[in-house]
């Protein structure tokens, strides 16, 4: 079938709305080869094989033919102290005294103070996956006491574990609620701040000079490169406010640390820092309510306030939230200013309150990619997991709560 | 300058003796030398005219001209532009509303408005009706008020059996509708109505003209409309507005609607009416 033309010029112009197209596309392709990149670069070192070695071979430590699994509490105890010092069975005794502990838990003392498996070599997936049998080979020339097993680093373990010297038994427990304080901090101190001045700024707020001057500069704080908050955090939070950052004046603070480098000052900084995001995103939310709506309410013989709280606020709502959503993401991921605000580097104990020591999320893997071990960057890898599926997990709540509001509206 | 006391000058009180046969005490609402800026430029300027009670009064005029300005000077909606600024006065029930002692907000709970666009609230059927009651302080049954006044509003039939639905799924005649009955719930004494019908189809402008002659019998309507016709229909009074050589609005002549489309007494007004120009 032949196209009849009645306009020869349409062809060409059909033509260049194609190669703008293919080029919009080709923006589209490169980014999702860019993330495709990056998850799987994430995902190549968070599984893989691993050679593991034992300082004592765990058959050796049967008792009477019977193997390690299934010896009982006693015995465990027995071999424990047969094997370690005694200034670390007195630890472990410090601890928790061997007569509370169940065989469980001296099952894995024994595995990690006795048995003491360390991981020697570490493969990607993608080696592990194709070159399995030169892998096999080099671990019988180079290990011969090693065996060789297939291991995901991200697993419930490296979940709830805390913080450890030794890569076999680290985990990202305390940086997950060390992040998980910070946020909700940051939040419940941001939010309030954020949505009050945006409401201010464009329902009160006159174009004087002074008002367009803070608007100015709420705009230019939003490009300020992190670390200086973090070093506003410092100056202001640790430093000039740490009586009551390190809960002293609650009386509730960590004695073993008593100073303001808490979850509370690393909170605050980070609520300083997503402030010009969210009163930016709640301004443009509020501009958008239609003007109509104001007027039928002032109309009506509501007041400022009725129209805002009735009206504004909540057809604002969804896109306040969504503004909120970026400022989750921007605070979950910022490391800098943590930095200087002084995050742990070395956190085993979980955070109880907002005056407790913090690492989070980032820090951890910052650490972790900056020790000279093989397996610390395979830890990294899987806390980068962790990070990005709590991540989606908080901005999936914040979106749910966003569709609700949309639907009621 | 604001023109602070309500006080008539003779020439005034003379011309609403003469125009309206039943004098001062059927005035709704009249301005007295209105004249509405916006920043530098002059909007409408020495606006002298008188609203009968409980009466349609229509405001007809080129666009441009300020009909809306002077309109939405009667309930000071105005005050929502930052650049507006008005001089002169305008007396409801005695009272200058530009009076520093008048709050904004009680003229609006009192002279109500109805806008171009249909814009009923993102809420229910019944809460666009009870929810400017509700915060004006309305202490009576709210269920009762929102059946009579949807029924005053002859809109009972067509939403009782979804009240609780959202009133962005109502047509747009209905949704004006609701706005009319929404503006009347307050129980105001005036009802401000910006070209009501301008985003309708023919049949819905007709039920809103039906009402508007039901609502007449209880309250002071001032319509601005673009459709003549409409005007001469509806309306027992018509003010025709002009734009001068500066683009600012003013008054021509005020009077029965009948007069003025039958027997106009300027030129201008008949080159208006008879289709000359505008």
């Amino acid at each position: 079938m032949t196209r009849a033309h009645f306009d020869p010029r349409t062809l060409h112009r059909h033509r260049a709305a194609g190669i703008w197209s293919t080029l919009f596309l080709g923006a589209i392709i490169i980014a999702i080869v860019a993330l495709g990149a990056l998850l799987y670069d994430i995902v190549d070192e968070s599984f893989g094989l691993v050679a593991i070695e034992n300082r004592i071979d765990p058959a050796s430590l049967a008792r009477d033919g019977m193997p390690l699994e299934t010896l009982d509490k006693a015995q465990l105890v027995e071999i424990l102290t047969g094997h370690i010092s005694a200034g670390l069975l007195r630890r472990l005794e410090n601890d928790l005294p061997f007569e509370e502990r169940d065989r469980a838990n001296v099952y894995a003392l024994v595995l990690e103070r006795v048995v003491e498996p360390k991981i020697v070599k570490t493969w990607s997936l993608t080696d592990s996956l194709t070159n399995r049998a030169a892998i096999e080979a080099e671990v019988l020339a180079e290990y011969p006491q090693a065996r060789l097993e297939f291991h995901a680093w991200i697993n419930s373990t490296f979940i709830q574990s805390p913080q450890s010297s030794s890569p076999e038994f680290a985990g990202v427990r305390t940086a997950i609620l060390g992040s998980l304080w910070t946020i909700v901090i940051t939040i419940a101190v941001a939010f309030p701040i954020g949505v009050g001045a945006a409401i201010y700024l464009e329902e009160y707020a006159s174009d004087t000079l002074v008002n367009r001057v803070i608007q100015t500069n709420i705009n230019n704080l939003a490009g300020v490169p992190s670390i200086l908050y973090g070093m506003l955090g410092l100056a202001i939070f640790v430093r000039g406010l740490e009586p009551l950052t390190s809960g002293a004046w609650l009386g509730a603070g960590d004695p073993t640390t008593a100073n303001g480098r808490t979850v509370l000052s690393a909170g605050l900084t980070l609520a300083l820092l997503v402030l010009p995001l969210l009163i930016i995103n709640a301004q443009e939310a509020i501009k958008a309510v239609p003007a109509s709506l104001r007027q039928a309410s002032y109309g009506l013989g509501a007041t400022r306030w009725q129209t805002i709280w009735h009206h504004v606020l909540p057809n604002a709502l969804p896109g306040i939230l969504t503004g909120t959503i970026l400022a989750i993401s921007r605070a979950i991921g910022e490391t800098a200013p943590l930095v200087v605000v002084g995050a742990s580097a070395f956190v085993a104990l979980d955070p109880s309150g907002p005056f407790s020591k913090f690492t989070t999320l980032p820090i951890q893997i910052y650490q972790w990619t900056t020790r000279p071990q093989d397996q610390y960057r395979n830890l990294a890898a899987a806390a980068i997991l962790v990070l990005l599926v709590l991540l989606l997990s908080l901005n999936a709540a914040a979106i749910l709560l966003r569709n609700r509001y949309r639907r009621q509206g | 300058m604001n023109f602070i006391s309500p006080i008539f000058t003779h020439t005034q009180v003379q011309q609403c003796l003469v125009d309206t046969p039943a004098a001062a005490g059927n005035c709704a609402i009249e301005t007295h030398d209105l004249t509405i800026y916006y920043g530098d430029f002059c909007a409408v300027r020495d606006i002298n005219l008188h609203v009968e009670l409980r009466k349609i009064t229509a405001f007809i005029g080129p666009s441009g001209c300020g009909k809306s300005t002077v309109l939405r000077a009667f309930n000071r909606m105005n005050d929502l532009i930052p650049s507006a600024r008005v001089e002169g006065a305008v007396l409801f029930g005695g009272q200058n509303i530009y009076a520093p002692t008048v709050d904004a907000v009680e003229v609006r709970r009192r002279v109500g408005m109805v806008f171009q666009k249909p814009n009923p609230f993102p809420k229910s059927i019944y809460e666009n009706v009870a929810w400017g009651a509700r915060i004006n302080g309305y202490r009576g049954n709210l269920d009762e008020l929102v059946e009579r006044t949807l029924r005053h509003a002859a809109l009972w039939d067509e939403v009782k059996d979804k009240l609780q639905q959202s009133a962005l799924a109502l047509s747009g005649g209905q949704q004006q509708r609701l706005c009319i009955a929404r503006a009347i719930a307050i129980e105001p004494e005036i009802i401000l109505m910006d070209e009501p019908a301008s985003a309708l189809d023919p049949i819905a402008t007709l039920r809103i003209e039906e009402l508007m002659r039901t609502l007449a019998q209880d309250y002071t309507i001032i319509v601005v409309t673009h459709n003549m016709q409409q005007a001469a229909r509806v309306s027992d009074y018509t003010a025709f507005f002009m734009v001068d050589e500066n683009r600012a609005g003013y008054m021509v002549e005020q009077g029965h609607t009948r007069e003025i489309f039958t027997n106009p007494k300027d030129k201008r007004t008949e080159d208006y009416i008879t289709g000359r120009f505008g």
